[in-house]
């Protein structure tokens, strides 16, 4: 075959003609052309995000009306309610699982009563707006005697609200294990209770782990709203700030950098969990 | 037999006689009597009945959508029965459609599985555990049986089905015929008074059904009791006391495999035969 019969210019080998290539420096090239491509587009996405950031900040310190000195002032007071938000976040995040749990296994429930109660926890919670969710275990339980320190009322509220969605997810994530599993589970003659415990919501758990992931990440941003109860997180304290120097662009810019961050930080670390999830995932 | 007989809880199976394996004087390990499954109004089974004695094989051939399948999960109630009666090893579960089944008929079905242990076409093995842990799963949580004592046992039908070196590797790594292998073993690991085979090999690649065929052929050389719904014409030969063919949710043809197989009488028989081993470019 010449050189021309396939497509290649004639004469002198061109370097992107594999044609004659030992299979080895095929493999090698190939590689090496996929790597700097991955290289090239993660380069220009980080400029990309930096030009527009780097733009905007430049533009902000430009205009004078952004005080620096705020940020060395009141920063730190700032992002001392970041560990404040993640135990916020983290310990809601646990009891809205547990509370989507026991939802869950209302929802797929055949007992019209149990099924009755929990569809009742999910549409209630998911019905009214969270903000009044969290004022009212605040502000209206102690009417009938029921006081709940600020801390605890924003964790409840949190979890209880959380854990109706989580509810939704779990019972899809149980309805997706396939129906030959509990089939086989059955025919082995195990009971029903063994069934869920052993068959079903391991792969179950599997299958609703990156939804968890999700939420507990909405559920940091969301966490701002425990501020109303007084709790002094991140958005607590720059909302306070602010207030109190008339400074109220710098303390929220810096709130929501915070979130900002902690987000990407989540988001990465939750990346890495699925892929490798993915990795160990064993499907029949 | 045309037309449903009537129900009667004495009605036998007029075919059924003991097979040559079967020790004299045995009663029949499995008794379904007058069996009718409705699915809303889809009549599926009008009115079967059929007997197998200890250490008999017996095929059930027909169509899909015959109502083969149906039938064997209605005798470990994967399915539950419109009408009739099933009985396993002496125990007796009437159809019940109309009433909730109580926690004493729940526990009666239950031990009529852990009796009648099923291979699916699927397979439906347990993706997050190991081939051991499959295996040791029905009988440590449902026969109580001791760890060691389920282990041993279990790496014997493993070894059994030829299976050995896989005791620690996970389902998805293995290929269908071993994954139904394993299926096998995890049935006969439960020690059972009957298996049902469920089209076994009807999901596997043509080179890999050999492998099954081989296993399934010597359990019933050496005198387990085997209900097979299935395709494969070959292992009803050889292995079957009796074949069962099934049209329209009756049975249209009983007998010895050399009558029902190679000398048909009934012209639906016929066709269906003639179908079969034409797609599978067998001569009849």
């Amino acid at each position: 075959m010449s050189e021309a019969a396939r497509g290649g210019p004639a004469g002198a080998q061109n370097e992107y003609d594999l044609t004659l290539a030992r299979p080895e420096d095929i493999v090698r090239r190939v590689a090496v052309h996929r790597a700097r491509s991955r290289r090239r587009f993660r380069t220009i996405f980080l400029l990309t995000w930096l030009v527009l950031v780097g733009a905007l900040v430049i533009a902000l310190a430009q205009s004078g009306k952004v005080d620096p000195a705020f940020i060395g002032k009141w920063g730190p007071f700032i992002l001392g309610g970041i560990p404040v938000t993640l135990f916020v976040s983290v310990v809601s995040i646990i009891f809205a699982v547990v509370f989507a749990l026991f939802g869950a296994l209302g929802r797929l429930s055949r007992n019209p009563t149990i099924y009755a109660v929990a569809t009742l926890y999910v549409s209630l919670v998911r019905g009214t707006p969270l903000i009044v969710q969290i004022i009212f275990v605040y502000l209206a339980l102690p009417q009938f005697g029921i006081v709940l320190d600020p801390l605890t009322s924003g964790i409840f509220a949190l979890s209880f609200n959380y854990g109706a969605y989580l509810t939704e997810i779990f019972r899809a994530g149980v309805e997706a294990v396939p129906r030959g599993q509990r089939e086989a589970a059955a025919a082995l003659g195990m009971q029903e209770r063994s069934i869920m415990r052993r068959v079903i919501l391991p792969q179950a758990i599997r299958i609703v782990t990156p939804a968890i992931g999700n939420d507990f990440i909405s559920m940091t941003k969301d966490s701002a709203l425990v501020s109303y109860v007084t709790i002094e997180e991140v958005f607590w304290r720059a909302n306070n700030a602010g207030t109190q120097t008339f400074r109220n662009f710098e303390a929220l810019m810096i709130a929501a950098v915070v979130y900002w961050v902690m987000t990407i930080v989540l988001s990465f670390g939750q990346e890495r969990l699925e892929r490798r999830m993915a990795q160990s995932d064993v499907r029949v | 037999m045309d037309q449903p007989v009537p129900l009667s809880a004495d009605h036998h199976d007029p075919f059924a006689k003991p097979g040559a394996l079967t020790p004299a004087g045995s009663l029949p390990i499995v008794r379904v009597a007058d069996l009718q499954k409705f699915y809303g109004d889809n009549h599926v089974l009008k009115g079967v009945t059929l007997e197998v004695y200890p250490r008999e094989t017996i095929c059930l051939i027909g169509k899909s959508g015959s109502g083969k399948s149906t039938l064997l999960r209605c005798i470990n109630f994967l399915e539950e029965p419109t009408v009739g009666l099933i009985e396993v090893d002496g125990l007796r579960v009437d159809a019940d459609p109309l009433r909730a089944r109580s926690r004493q008929h729940l526990e009666q079905i239950r031990q009529i599985r852990l009796r009648a242990q099923m291979v699916f076409q699927e397979f439906n093995l347990f993706p997050h555990m190991k081939v051991i842990d499959n295996l040791i799963e029905g009988p440590i949580r449902v026969k109580g049986v001791s760890r060691d004592q389920a282990i041993a046992t279990a790496e014997n039908y493993l070894e059994k089905v030829g299976l050995a070196e896989k005791r620690d590797e996970y389902p998805g790594r293995l290929s269908g015929g071993q994954k139904q292998r394993v299926a096998i073993a995890r049935a006969l690991t439960m020690e059972p008074k009957v298996l049902l085979f469920d089209e076994p090999t009807s999901a596997l690649d043509p080179t890999l059904v050999g492998e099954v065929i081989n296993v399934m052929e010597e359990l019933a050389h050496e005198g387990a009791t085997m209900i097979v719904v299935t395709h494969e014409m070959a292992f009803a030969r050889e292995a079957a006391d009796r074949v069962y063919f099934i049209e329209g949710g009756q049975f249209v043809e009983v007998g010895p495999p050399d009558q029902v197989i190679e000398d048909p009488k009934d012209p639906r028989t016929r066709e269906f035969l003639a179908r079969t081993f034409g797609k599978a470019h067998v001569p009849g």
